[in-house]
Parts: structure tokens; C-alpha cells; sequence
């Protein structure tokens, strides 16, 4: 029987013990003796949220499916056990070994949201690994980062042996190659970063230094190693329907926050947003072949037992063959008693008809999210969704029986004024009115309209248009938050919307990693070594410990957030290429600031540079 | 006129690792598995059907047991032997299905048959350290009354145990079996009788050093005001042989 790496009386302790001891459905145990490589997987949050990501199970289904690797997973301990954990100096170990992550040949960490990176230390130190790459020993595993964040990995350098800038389906076979080659010639740990360093789409950041100039901008890199690359492409799969899919993912024992079977149906998308990141970050769009997604997912639901499924992609509604595969899942799974959990389509005729098909009409929710409160300000960040959109489409769902409105919001844009943040509230009065124009009296159903309108901050990230903006302070968001409550209570309506905003001290913090350099590392250390811990929960979230070690550090919060960038400042991200030029992005950031929109790849070619890749809408065209 | 499903009782065992998944886990993962497992299931009607299914006791988490009885009801089936090897084909390691068996149309549900549950508290040191394990027992029985306070949240109850002990013995010095009510009116938790045992016997034992199992459950054939019999669920349902 499997031995666990708690024991009883800790497991008895601590709040969901699932979490920690492996053996869920389709999870891998494979032999130790007749592998050659151990790879340990993390997401560095509680396992909730960490079992949700589509992308682990992507990396650990290809990694298992080779016969001399055994890829495992492994989370954040909660607080209560990690004070157990440290108390006791128990190792963290992998969830399918039970045994120590220090013992894998790799650890590698997905980075996916800035407010996580306090957890790669608390992962690292509760393995005893060393926090520093420098400092680990020959015997250590090797630390990956990947993920969305790896784009601006600079705050986090010196914590990653390497980074895998991109797509992880392309890189990791070779990678792994020459870790056995090396191993075989008995190579060190650093002759096998120097190897590494080689190979497409991998960073070693110990292999270079940040240089700045006197007002602290950054002047340049240098090289500490010859052979290492100036630039780093990112790795991309162009072919997705033929790319590895897993369609036995582990399923858990406990509810997680993604409890169903997700179907990634593209990759990319055709709308340029101006402050998405990810919609620059995936360029250019491609499609998963239809007959393969639903190949896929009766054999996930059969291999799962999941009683949902979900489609998973940035913009589920420009999926050319979207018709088709719902039709078929709406067919195939009312049939066996399947829910269809929709992602935000665009509301329309189309997207109505589906909801009212799949989803209690009376229980659910529409959303829209315009992001901005004017048409200008809409304009100024290119979300091409206008008033007469949204209006005729919640004309439409109220007349089809919805009451239940969501609308999402971005406070702090570029060029935002006064008036488009009182357009918010102006919007949301509109779609109330709608209601009470469309449906009479006698046939609202739940008597009543409700709007839930939330805003969150506008946070610049690299490589958007708006990785040149300014983000504003923490007392400007709270005043826009509060701007925006006024004018939604002096609305006629006021009393079918109701208002929730993000919290701004999150924010900033983001706003410095999203962005920030090097020296931000010696920042997160020390937060680390105060305490902190779970930053993205806010009831762990402990402002005044960040304030103070930013103040220690001598860094200043202003200089990464508020600072107006000038068009030719050198980025910490900027030997990094996602294949979007930086030469379209700053023609973006001009347009945005004169409130001139662009079409959607689809529509008319940017020339963004991600054709180069030899694919997308733009590519097939030619 | 709604179809008439097959009622079917499946006794299973839940054991190592898996006696840290809770009871409402365990009715997820068993949703999951039946639907893997390829069974005919009937589904409830309205808007978000679910599978009609009931489980019979819920078992503590840190318990293992050998006595776990759950019921569905299936639209079809081929044989009962095909439907518990189905099921063991997706079950993961420390889950085992003992035996599925057909129960009759009239039989009451999985729940509200359970009487009693006997379970076997061993020590994980190999001695509880109770001088006379045996003789102690005796005279733990034999008092007229065993008081137990309770306390919940909302409330604090008064309990006398020895009304819902039906049987309690020694087994060498390591290991003391019980039968008690397991009933939703007067369910008894091995943990409370051990517990008011240890005081007794004015020894010190940590939960963590013993192991407790549930080895089977019962439901009581007698009629009312007749002394008990009990019988283990599986009793009520019959196999269908290939």
C-alpha cells in the first residue's frame, strides 16, 4: 500500500488532507527504478486552485507518456500545514511519490499570475531547495519557470535555473535529451544551463546581467557567457490539433475551483485589445480541428467521469466552428446527462439560443464585459463591443427570460477621464431601463432586473500597447472607485445595480511585478522572509510588511508604476520575443492615445509579426 | 408513467490512503466512477437530473471500514457480477467493491435500513496498555449507566452509551471489537465508547496511536419491541449469477 509522506496524526490535523496525498483517478505512479528523469510539476497555490489549470495537465500527460520520465505534481501546502511542515522540517514532496521534490532531476513552477511569486520561495524553501539558483548545489533540482509571467521574468531571476519561454509542447523533449546526454558525459550542473542556454526558447538568466542607467532606466544587458543568446524567441506549436491532448486528466477527489472537463479549443486570438496581455502573448490564432475536439471530449468525459464540460479559449466566439461543436455537445451530452458550461460568448441571437438550451435561464447570468464606460475610452483600448451591441443584446436575454446582468469594468485606463467613469454607471442605468421598456409587468420573472457591475485596476503589462502607460496610484483608484459608486447611486435605476470593486493595494503590487526589473527580486526575498505569503488571498495579503520592505530595499513603487515611460526606454522584457514586434505595439499605443481603433485580425492585418510564425488568419489568407 | 428501475446495493471497502477523502467526497467520486464504469444509472427528472443514489452511513474521515454500503438504482443490468468487476475496473487503490447485489422493489433505502455498525479499534503501537484488556471490558459493560456528554455547536447533549452498546469485546491485548447503534436516531461513534473506556480504565491514549474500521454495517430484521437481529445490509439484496 502507499506510504504517505504525512503522517496520520499530521493528516488529521489540517484542513482537507486530499489535498496532500495523491492517488487520484487517472494520476501516474510509475516505477522509480526504470526511469531516467523525475520531473516535478508545480503550481505555486493551495490545490484547488492548482488542479484547475488546463496547462499542467497538458505538460504532465506528454511527460507520462514517455517511457523513461515520470512527471508529478505538486501545490502549495496550505498555511496550516506549512507551519506544521516547517515546524517538523518535514521536505515537500511530490503528491504521486510521496516522496521529496529535492530528490527530482527537475522542478518546474507555472507562473501564472504576478501574485504568486512569494509561493515559489515558500515552495522552494519547504523542498529545501535553495531560494537562489547560485546557490544550489550539483545534487538540486533543476528549477523551470514557465507560463504567462516568464514573458517579464526578471523579479524572479535569480529564483529560476531557467525559464521556457512559450508553448512547453515544442522545447521539452530535446531539454530533457541533453539533461541525460550531459548526465551521461558527466557534466555539471552548469555545463548543462551552458547546453540549455542553447537550445530555442530557453533563458538562463544567470548567464546575464541587467546594467542601468543613473536614473535607474535600464541601460542594457550584458552577457556573462558568450554562447548565450541576445534575444530569445518564444516556442510555439503551430499544428494544435495534432499537439499531445490530454484526455486523461487527473481528477480529484475534492471540489476544485475548475471541477469539469475543459476542451481547449484555440489558442490565440484575432481581437487586439490593447491591455490583454494574453492576446498578444499567444499570436497568431490557431484552431483545433472540429472533429478532434469532439473526439476529445467523449473520450475525457468517459476517461473523467466528469458530469461538465467547458470550452476554454480567449474568445470562445470567434471559434470558426463553434456552431458545430456545440451542436454536437448539446446532442451528445444531453444524452448522458452532461452539463455544457459556456465560457463568455459574445451575446447575440446565436449565443442566446445555446444558453437557453444549456443553462436554467432563470438561475443564470449574462455578461458582458466592455471593459470602459464611453465609446472613446472603448475606443482608446480597441474593445470593439458599443452601446447599440450590449443594449440589443440584453434586449434580446430579457426577452428570452434573463434578469441577471454582469458587467465587467477596467478603472484607471489611459486617457480616462471623469466622464467615461461616470459612463459606467450610465450604461449600466441603460440596460436597466431596457428591461423595463422590454419585459411588462406581468412577465418579469423574478420580479426584478439585477445588474452587478464590477470594476477592477488597469495594470500595464509587457508586451501590450500599454506596457509604455502609466498606471495611477493607489489613492487615484480609489477615488475612480469611488467616482464610479457615485454616479451609479444618482441613477435612476440605482437600485437594480450594485457595485463591487477590486482592491487597489493588490494592484500595485502587481503593477511592480508586471513590470518591474531585477532589483525587485531582493523585494520579494525579503517579504518572503517577513511573512508573506498568498498575496492573491486577500485575507494573507499584508500590505504594510510589502510597503515597508520596498522602503528597506530602497526601491520605490512610483518608479515601476506611475513612471511615464518614454517610446525608446530599453524594458526588463525586451530580449525576450513573443513575435509581436515592439514596432507594432508602439504604433498601437500612438493609435490608442488619438482613440483610432484597428480591426481584428479577421478583418484586416495589423502586420503585428507573429505571421512569422508561418500561420494564422493573416498567414492562410496569403 | 415513470419507468420502474432496478434497485441495486453495492458493499464496498474504503481503506489507506483513502480514509482522508470525506463522506460528500466520496459520493462525488462514486458519481464519477459509475458514469466511467459505463452503468445504466437512472437519473432523476427536472432541469439538473442527478443519479439516484443513496449511501447508507457516512464514515468518518480517518476511519477505514469493510462494511460501506451505498444503493442506485440502474435502468438496466446485466449481471451483477459484470457490474462489480465494471466498477472495480475505476476504482483507485484503497477502494474495493465487495459485492453488488439486486434488492427487492419494496426494500427501503440504503439510509434509513441502518441499525447498527461494528467496528474494530486496533492499536497502531501494538498494546493499548490496559492491564486485563478483557476483565476491563466486562466491567466497562457492566456498569447500569454510561454517561456521555456530547457537545456540538449548538448544543450540548447528554447521551447514556450503554443503551446503544450491543455487544463489546476484547480481541487479545491490541484490539477491542464493538457492535453499537448506528441508526440516524441514535448513531454511536466508536471514538465516544472507546473514549468513556480509557477514562475507566484511567489510561491515556491519543486517537492518533489506535486505527478505528468499520466492519460492517447492519440493519435489524426484528419487528418492533422484538429483540434485535442484525443483519448486514448485503443480506436484503441477492447476486445475480453470469
Amino acid at each position: 500500500m502507499r506510504k504517505l509522506a504525512l503522517s496520520d496524526e499530521i493528516l488529521m490535523q489540517v484542513e482537507k488532507p486530499a489535498r496532500y496525498i495523491g492517488n487520484e483517478v487517472n494520476s501516474v505512479v510509475k516505477d522509480k527504478e526504470e526511469i531516467a528523469v523525475r520531473f516535478v510539476m508545480c503550481f505555486p497555490d493551495v490545490y484547488e486552485i492548482g488542479m484547475s489549470h488546463l496547462g499542467i495537465q497538458i505538460l504532465y500527460s506528454m511527460f507520462n507518456a514517455w517511457d523513461d520520465v515520470w512527471c508529478e505534481r505538486v501545490y502549495s501546502p496550505w498555511t496550516d500545514l506549512d507551519g506544521l511542515m516547517r515546524r517538523d522540517h518535514i521536505p515537500l514532496f511530490g503528491l504521486e511519490s510521496q516522496e521529496p521534490v529535492k530528490d527530482a532531476d527537475f522542478l518546474g513552477i507555472t507562473l501564472q499570475y504576478e501574485m504568486c511569486y512569494t509561493n515559489i520561495l515558500q515552495v522552494l524553501d519547504l523542498a529545501q531547495i535553495p531560494l537562489l539558483a547560485t546557490e544550489r548545489g550539483e545534487d538540486m533540482p533543476i528549477v523551470i519557470g514557465g507560463g504567462p509571467c516568464s514573458y517579464n521574468p526578471e523579479p524572479i531571476a535569480d529564483f529560476f535555473d531557467l525559464f521556457y519561454i512559450g508553448e512547453g509542447e515544442t522545447q521539452y523533449r530535446p531539454l530533457l535529451d541533453w539533461y541525460l546526454e550531459n548526465q551521461e558525459q558527466g557534466g555539471s550542473r552548469l555545463d548543462f544551463l551552458k547546453g540549455a542556454a542553447k537550445l530555442p526558447g530557453i533563458y538562463v538568466p544567470q548567464f546575464y546581467e541587467e546594467l542601468y542607467n543613473e536614473d535607474g532606466t535600464i541601460r542594457g544587458r550584458k552577457k556573462l557567457y558568450e554562447e548565450a543568446p541576445d534575444r530569445i524567441l518564444k516556442e510555439i506549436v503551430m499544428n494544435v490539433t495534432d499537439a499531445h491532448y490530454p484526455t486523461k486528466p487527473v481528477v480529484p477527489f475534492i471540489k476544485v475551483t475548475q471541477d469539469r472537463v475543459v476542451l481547449e479549443i484555440q489558442r490565440g486570438c484575432i481581437r487586439g485589445c490593447r491591455f490583454c496581455q494574453a492576446g498578444q502573448l499567444y499570436r497568431p490564432v490557431r484552431e483545433r480541428d472540429v472533429d478532434k475536439l469532439k473526439e476529445y471530449a467523449v473520450e475525457t468525459l468517459q476517461n473523467t467521469g466528469h458530469e461538465e464540460i467547458s470550452l476554454s479559449s480567449l474568445s470562445s466566439s470567434d471559434y470558426s466552428r463553434l456552431n458545430e461543436l456545440l451542436d454536437f455537445l448539446i446532442e451528445d451530452c444531453g444524452r448522458r446527462h452532461i452539463n455544457i458550461s459556456l465560457p463568455s460568448l459574445r451575446i447575440d441571437a446565436f449565443s442566446l439560443d445555446v444558453m437557453s438550451k444549456v443553462q436554467d435561464v432563470k438561475k443564470s447570468s449574462l455578461t458582458f464585459a466592455p471593459e470602459a464606460g464611453s465609446q472613446r475610452l472603448r475606443d482608446v483600448i480597441n474593445k470593439g463591443l458599443t452601446e447599440e451591441v450590449i443594449l440589443k443584446g440584453a434586449a434580446l436575454a430579457f426577452e428570452g427570460g434573463w434578469t441577471r446582468v454582469k458587467l465587467y469594468f477596467m478603472l484607471g485606463l489611459p486617457t480616462e477621464t471623469e466622464e467615461d467613469i461616470l459612463g459606467i454607471g450610465d450604461l449600466s442605468n441603460k440596460i436597466a431601463a431596457v428591461f423595463f421598456d422590454t419585459v411588462p409587468k406581468d412577465k418579469r420573472t423574478n420580479g426584478r432586473v439585477q445588474i452587478v457591475a464590477s470594476t477592477s485596476f488597469f495594470i500595464p503589462k509587457p508586451f501590450t500597447p500599454f506596457q509604455w502607460a502609466p498606471m495611477c496610484t493607489r489613492e487615484q483608484f480609489l477615488e475612480k472607485a469611488y467616482l464610479t459608486r457615485k454616479g451609479i447611486r444618482e441613477q435612476l435605476n440605482q437600485k437594480s445595480i450594485k457595485y463591487n470593486w477590486h482592491e487597489a493595494d493588490v494592484s500595485v503590487l502587481e503593477g511592480v511585478f508586471a513590470r518591474g526589473d531585477r532589483r525587485v527580486a531582493a523585494v520579494i526575498l525579503e517579504a518572503y522572509r517577513r511573512g508573506c505569503m498568498f498575496d492573491s488571498w486577500s485575507e494573507y495579503f499584508q500590505n504594510d510588511v510589502w510597503l515597508s520592505c520596498f522602503r528597506d530595499c530602497g526601491l520605490d513603487i512610483g518608479f515601476y508604476t506611475t513612471r511615464e515611460r518614454s517610446d525608446d526606454e530599453i524594458f526588463p522584457w525586451d530580449f525576450l520575443d513573443c513575435g509581436v514586434t515592439r514596432e507594432f505595439l508602439l504604433r498601437e499605443w500612438k493609435k490608442a492615445q488619438e482613440g483610432t481603433v484597428s480591426p481584428n485580425c479577421r478583418s484586416q492585418c495589423q502586420g503585428c509579426g507573429a505571421s512569422r510564425f508561418g500561420g494564422g488568419i493573416c498567414f492562410n489568407r496569403e | 408513467m415513470l419507468q420502474q428501475g432496478i434497485k441495486i446495493r453495492i458493499k464496498f471497502a474504503k481503506y489507506g490512503v483513502m480514509k482522508f477523502i470525506g463522506h460528500l467526497d466520496i459520493m462525488r467520486f462514486f458519481q464519477k466512477a459509475i458514469r466511467r464504469a459505463g452503468i445504466d444509472i437512472k437519473y432523476s427528472e427536472g432541469f439538473s437530473p442527478h443519479q439516484i443514489m443513496s449511501f447508507a452511513a457516512p464514515l468518518g474521515v480517518g476511519l477505514e471500514s469493510t462494511g460501506e454500503y451505498l444503493d442506485i438504482e440502474v435502468r438496466s443490468i446485466t449481471t451483477t457480477e459484470a457490474m462489480k468487476d465494471a466498477l472495480n475496473r475505476v476504482m483507485v487503490e484503497g477502494m474495493e467493491i465487495l459485492s453488488v447485489g439486486i434488492l427487492p422493489a419494496t426494500a427501503g433505502n440504503a439510509m434509513a435500513s441502518v441499525a447498527a455498525a461494528s467496528y474494530r479499534l486496533h492499536s497502531l503501537t501494538g498494546d493499548f496498555g490496559i492491564q486485563n484488556l478483557e476483565e476491563v471490558l466486562k466491567a466497562f459493560y457492566a456498569q447500569e449507566a454510561i454517561p456521555y456528554t456530547k457537545e456540538t455547536k449548538k448544543s450540548v447533549l447528554e447521551l447514556d452509551l450503554k443503551q446503544g452498546i450491543y455487544e463489546i469485546s476484547a480481541e487479545g491485548t491490541a484490539a477491542v471489537r464493538m457492535t453499537v447503534n448506528a441508526s440516524s436516531s441514535g448513531n454511536i461513534k466508536p471514538s465516544m465508547v472507546f473514549e468513556k473506556l480509557c477514562a475507566f480504565a484511567r489510561v491515556e491514549i491519543p486517537p492518533s496511536s489506535y486505527q478505528i474500521t468499520r466492519l460492517e454495517t447492519y440493519t435489524d430484521l426484528a419487528k418492533e419491541g422484538q429483540p434485535h437481529e442484525f443483519v448486514p445490509l448485503s443480506a436484503c439484496a441477492v447476486s445475480s449469477a453470469g
